[in-house]
C-alpha cells in the first residue's frame, strides 16, 4: 500500500523519477527525510566512537596500569583526549544531530503539514558542512601526538599552549570541527525557524503546532542567540593556537576567564538546546500513550520560553572557583536557582498529563517515562551544583560529572530512544520488536543508574574527575572506592552490551518487521496522515488542512478516542467544540 | 517546496501571508546570530580594554580616525542608496533608474572595502600587526571581521546585481540581501566608535 502512495508522488515529482542514482537519492538528496537520516545515522556513528571512548577511559579507571582490550596502555595524554573527544562528540556529534537535526529534519515538515523544508537546498549543504566537520573532528585522532587533550571546556591556557595540552595539532583541529559544527547547525536552525513560521498547513494556528516542533524551534532560536559569542571565542582561541596572539593569555595583555564566560554563555543554553527537544519528544509520546489530552499546552511553552531566557542569565554558575567576584556568584546562584521552576512546571504537566489517562507502556513510553524519573535526579542534584557555597566544594569532582550525565544521558539517550521507538513506523513503515525493545530498555536504564550512582559517592568524597589515575593518591585509591570504579565500569560494560539487541532489532526490523499502517499507535498530528514511510512530497497532491489543536484524546461523544488534527468537524449538530 | 519555493502560504499554507518572506526571515535570523559574534567579540574587547593599563599602549601607531570617518559616512551613504534602490526596485521594476541607484550602492560599497584595505596596508606598515599585541589583535580581530562580512555580501549583491542585469530578479531575493547589507552599515558606526574613537 505504501509502495503505490510513493509511486505515485513520484510521478508527481518527475524530476525526482525512478531513473534516480543511489548517490542522488541519498547522499546529495535535497529531501527533508533523507537529510534527516544522514543526520540521525552519522550521529549514531558517532555515538559509537564516543561510547567506545567511554568503555576505554572507565576500563583504565576501574584497572589502573592494565591493558584495555581493543585499545592497549592507557597513557595520561590519551586519557586526555579520550575524555575532551568523548565529552565533545556526545554533545556536538551525537545530541545536537539526532535530537535536533534529525528529529527536526524528519519531523518538522512532516508535523506542520508541508512538503519539504523552505530551504531544501541550505538544508543539504547543513548536512554536508557537518558531515566535513565530523571527518575534521575523526581525522585529528591520528594527527601527531593525537587528538586534542585539553578537556571539552577549552579553558586557556591549557587549550591555547601546546606544551600544556601536548596536542599542537588536535588543538586547532578541533577548533575548526567544532566552528564547523556549528554552522551547519546555524544553517539548519534558520530552516527550522522560517519552515515553522512560514510553511504551516492551511488553517493550523500557533497554538495547534504539536509541542515537540514548538521545542524544536524554541532551542534553535537558542541556539541562535547563544552560539555568536562562542565562535567568536573560538576565532581567538584559534588565532592564540596559530598565530601567536595573546587574547587569553594574561602577559601579553589577555585575560583567561574571558574564554569562560564566552564558552558558558554558549555552554549554558547550549544544555536547553538538547532539553527541550527530548521534552517536546517525550511530551508527544506521553499524550499519544496515555490516551489524554496535553496538560497545560500553553504553560508548557511559556515556561519553555521562560526557560530560554532565562538560561542566557546563569552562565558564571560553572565559574564559582574561576576569580568570579562573590557577590557576582551569588547573583548567579539565585539565577540558576530560579531556572529549576520552569523545568519543574514542564516535568509536573507530564505527570499531569499522565493522570488519569488509560496508559499503555509500550517501550517508546517506558523510555519516556523513564526520562521524567532520570532527568528529575539530574536537575535534583543540580541545586548543589547551583549554589556557590556547595559548589566550592563539589566543583570539578565526579559529582558534577554524575550530575551532568544524569541530565544528558535522559536528554541523548533516553530521549533519542524514546523518539526511536515512536517514529520509527514512520520512518521506515514497519515497527521495532516489543519485546526485544523491553530488553533492551531494561538493559539500558538499570546499568545507566549503576553507572553514575556510585560516582556521585566518588565525587562526594573529592574525587577530581580530570585525573587520569588513582594509584597516585592513596586515600582516593582506598579498596572501597576503587570497588566503586569497578561497579561503575561494569555497569557500562553491561550497558554497551544490551545496545547490540536494539541494533539487531533495527535492522532486523527494518526488512521484517510488523508492517505499520499510517497511524499505528492512533495519534493525532499531521506526521501520522502521511503514509509510512511518507513519498518524496510527504503528502501527495492534496496537503492537509488543520482543524483543531494537537492533543485531542478520548474526547467526549466520539467513538474513537483520537481525533487526528486533519479530520474536518462533523457539523454543528453533532458537536459543540 | 511548492509553496515554499514561492515564499508563499497562500497556497495550502497558512491563511494569512507570513510578515517576512523566507528569505528576509532567514537573513533576519542570521542577522540575530550575527549580532550576537560581534556582541561577543566586543564584549571581549570591552573587558581587555578596562584590563589594560594604558589603551592604547604608548609606542603603537595610531588609528587613522580622520580617514575612517570619511569612510563612515561613504558607507551609511550606500545604506541610504540601498534603500532608494529598492524603493525605485519595488515600483519600477528593472527601470533604469533602479539600475543606476543599485549600481552606485555597489560602488560605494566597493570603495569602503578598498579603501579600507588601503589603511590596513599602511597600519600594517607602521608596525601594528596581531602580534604587537592585544590593541592590534583586536583592532584586526574586529575590524576585519567586519570586512569579510562586507566582502561577502558585496560578492553576494554582484549576484544580485547579474540577475537584476538578466531581468531575472525577485523582489523577495533582493530584499534578503537589501537586509543584510543593512546590518553591515549598520554595525560599522557601532564598530568605529568602540574600536576608533572610545
Amino acid at each position: 500500500m505504501a509502495d503505490t502512495a510513493t509511486a505515485t508522488a513520484v510521478d508527481h515529482h518527475d524530476d525526482h523519477g525512478h531513473s534516480e542514482s543511489f548517490w542522488s537519492k541519498y547522499i546529495f538528496s535535497t529531501d527533508h527525510k533523507i537529510i534527516g537520516f544522514q543526520y540521525l545515522f552519522t550521529g549514531m556513528a558517532m555515538g559509537l566512537i564516543g561510547g567506545f571512548f567511554s568503555y576505554v577511559f572507565r576500563m583504565h579507571l576501574a584497572f589502573p596500569g592494565s591493558e584495555v582490550p581493543f585499545f592497549g596502555i592507557v597513557s595520561p595524554a590519551a586519557y586526555n583526549s579520550l575524555v575532551t573527544n568523548h565529552g565533545t562528540i556526545m554533545i556536538f556529534w551525537v545530541a545536537m544531530p539526532v535530537l535536533i537535526a534529525a528529529l527536526g529534519n524528519f519531523l518538522i515538515p512532516l508535523m506542520i503539514g508541508c512538503d519539504d523544508m523552505v530551504f531544501p537546498r541550505i538544508n543539504r549543504l547543513s548536512y554536508q558542512i557537518f558531515l566535513i566537520s565530523a571527518i575534521v573532528l575523526i581525522a585529528s585522532f591520528f594527527v601527531p601526538q593525537g587528538g586534542f587533550g585539553g578537556a571539552w571546556t577549552a579553558y586557556p591556557p591549557l587549550s591555547s599552549e601546546a606544551e600544556y595540552n601536548g596536542t599542537p595539532f588536535g588543538a586547532p583541529m578541533w577548533l575548526i570541527a567544532v566552528t564547523l559544527e556549528i554552522v551547519a547547525f546555524l544553517l539548519g536552525g534558520i530552516n527550522f525557524i522560517t519552515t515553522v513560521m512560514n510553511a504551516r498547513a492551511k488553517g493550523m494556528k500557533l497554538y495547534d503546532i504539536p509541542m515537540v516542533v514548538w521545542m524544536i524551534v524554541i532551542a534553535s532560536i537558542l541556539f541562535m542567540a547563544s552560539v555568536g559569542p562562542l565562535v567568536a571565542g573560538a576565532v581567538m582561541l584559534l588565532f592564540d593556537q596559530t598565530l601567536g596572539t595573546g587574547f587569553f593569555d594574561p602577559a601579553a595583555g589577555g585575560d583567561p576567564v574571558l574564554w569562560q564566560h564566552l564558552f558558558w554563555f554558549f555552554g549554558h543554553p547550549e544544555v536547553y538546546v538538547v532539553l527541550l527537544p527530548a521534552m517536546g519528544v517525550v511530551i508527544e509520546i506521553i499524550c499519544t500513550f496515555a490516551r489524554k489530552k496535553l496538560f497545560g499546552y500553553k504553560m508548557i511553552l511559556y515556561s519553555s520560553v521562560g526557560l530560554g531566557i532565562l538560561s542566557f542569565f546563569v552562565w558564571a554558575h560553572h565559574q564559582f572557583i574561576s576569580g568570579v567576584d562573590p557577590r557576582a556568584t551569588y547573583l548567579f546562584t539565585t539565577t540558576t536557582l530560579l531556572i529549576s521552576i520552569p523545568v519543574a512546571l514542564m516535568l509536573f504537566a507530564m505527570i499531569g498529563t499522565l493522570w488519569g489517562g488509560s496508559i499503555r507502556f509500550t517501550t517508546a513510553m517506558l523510555f519516556a517515562l523513564s526520562f521524567i524519573a532520570e532527568f528529575l535526579i539530574g536537575g535534583v542534584t543540580g541545586i548543589w551544583l547551583g549554589s556557590s557555597g556547595t559548589d566550592i566544594y563539589l566543583h570539578d569532582t565526579y559529582f558534577v560529572l554524575a550530575h551532568f550525565h544524569y541530565t544528558f544521558v535522559p536528554i541523548a539517550i533516553i530521549g533519542t530512544f524514546s523518539a526511536l521507538y515512536y517514529w520509527f513506523p514512520k520512518m521506515f513503515g514497519r515497527k521495532l520488536n516489543e519485546f526485544w525493545g523491553k530488553i533492551h530498555f531494561w538493559g539500558t536504564i538499570i546499568p545507566f543508574n549503576g553507572i553514575f550512582l556510585p560516582l556521585f559517592i566518588l565525587g562526594a568524597a573529592g574525587q577530581h574527575r580530570r585525573i587520569a589515575g588513582y594509584t597516585a593518591y592513596p586515600d582516593l585509591y582506598t579498596e572501597n572506592f576503587q570497588d566503586l570504579r569497578v561497579f561503575a565500569t561494569g555497569s557500562l560494560i553491561v550497558l554497551i552490551l544490551f545496545q547490540i539487541p536494539f541494533f539487531v532489532n533495527f535492522i532486523v526490523s527494518l526488512k521484517r518487521g510488523q508492517k505499520a499502517g499510517p497511524n499505528p499507535w492512533n495519534a493525532n498530528t499531521l506526521e501520522w496522515v502521511a503514509p509510512s514511510p511518507p513519498p518524496h512530497g510527504n503528502f501527495g497532491d492534496d496537503l492537509p488542512q488543520v482543524y483543531r489543536g494537537p492533543y485531542e484524546f478520548s474526547v467526549e461523544g466520539r467513538e474513537e478516542d483520537y481525533w487526528p488534527q486533519n479530520e474536518p468537524d462533523p457539523g454543528p449538530s453533532e458537536t459543540s467544540k | 517546496m511548492r509553496y515554499a519555493e514561492a515564499g508563499l502560504s497562500a497556497e495550502g499554507g497558512s491563511s494569512k501571508e507570513p510578515i517576512f518572506s523566507n528569505s528576509v526571515l532567514g537573513v533576519i535570523i542570521f542577522i540575530m546570530a550575527e549580532v550576537m559574534f560581534f556582541l561577543g567579540l566586543i564584549s571581549a574587547f570591552m573587558i581587555s580594554k578596562a584590563n589594560a593599563v594604558e589603551w592604547p599602549p604608548v609606542g603603537q601607531p595610531r588609528l587613522p580616525v580622520e580617514a575612517t570617518a570619511f569612510n563612515t559616512a561613504i558607507l551609511l551613504l550606500s545604506g541610504v542608496t540601498m534603500y532608494l534602490t529598492g524603493r525605485a526596485f519595488d515600483r519600477e521594476g528593472f527601470s533604469s533608474k533602479s539600475k543606476m541607484l543599485f549600481l552606485v550602492t555597489l560602488g560605494l560599497g566597493t570603495f569602503f572595502v578598498v579603501f579600507q584595505g588601503f589603511e590596513w596596508a599602511r597600519i600594517l606598515s607602521d608596525g601594528l600587526t596581531m602580534q604587537s599585541g592585544n590593541y592590534g589583535a583586536f583592532f584586526y580581530l574586529i575590524i576585519g571581521a567586519h570586512a569579510i562580512h562586507a566582502v561577502g555580501s558585496l560578492i553576494a549583491q554582484g549576484r544580485l546585481f547579474w540577475k537584476f542585469r538578466k531581468g531575472t530578479l525577485r523582489l523577495q531575493s533582493f530584499r534578503a540581501g537589501q537586509t543584510f547589507w543593512y546590518f553591515v552599515v549598520g554595525v560599522w558606526p557601532v564598530l568605529y566608535y568602540l574600536v576608533y574613537l572610545d
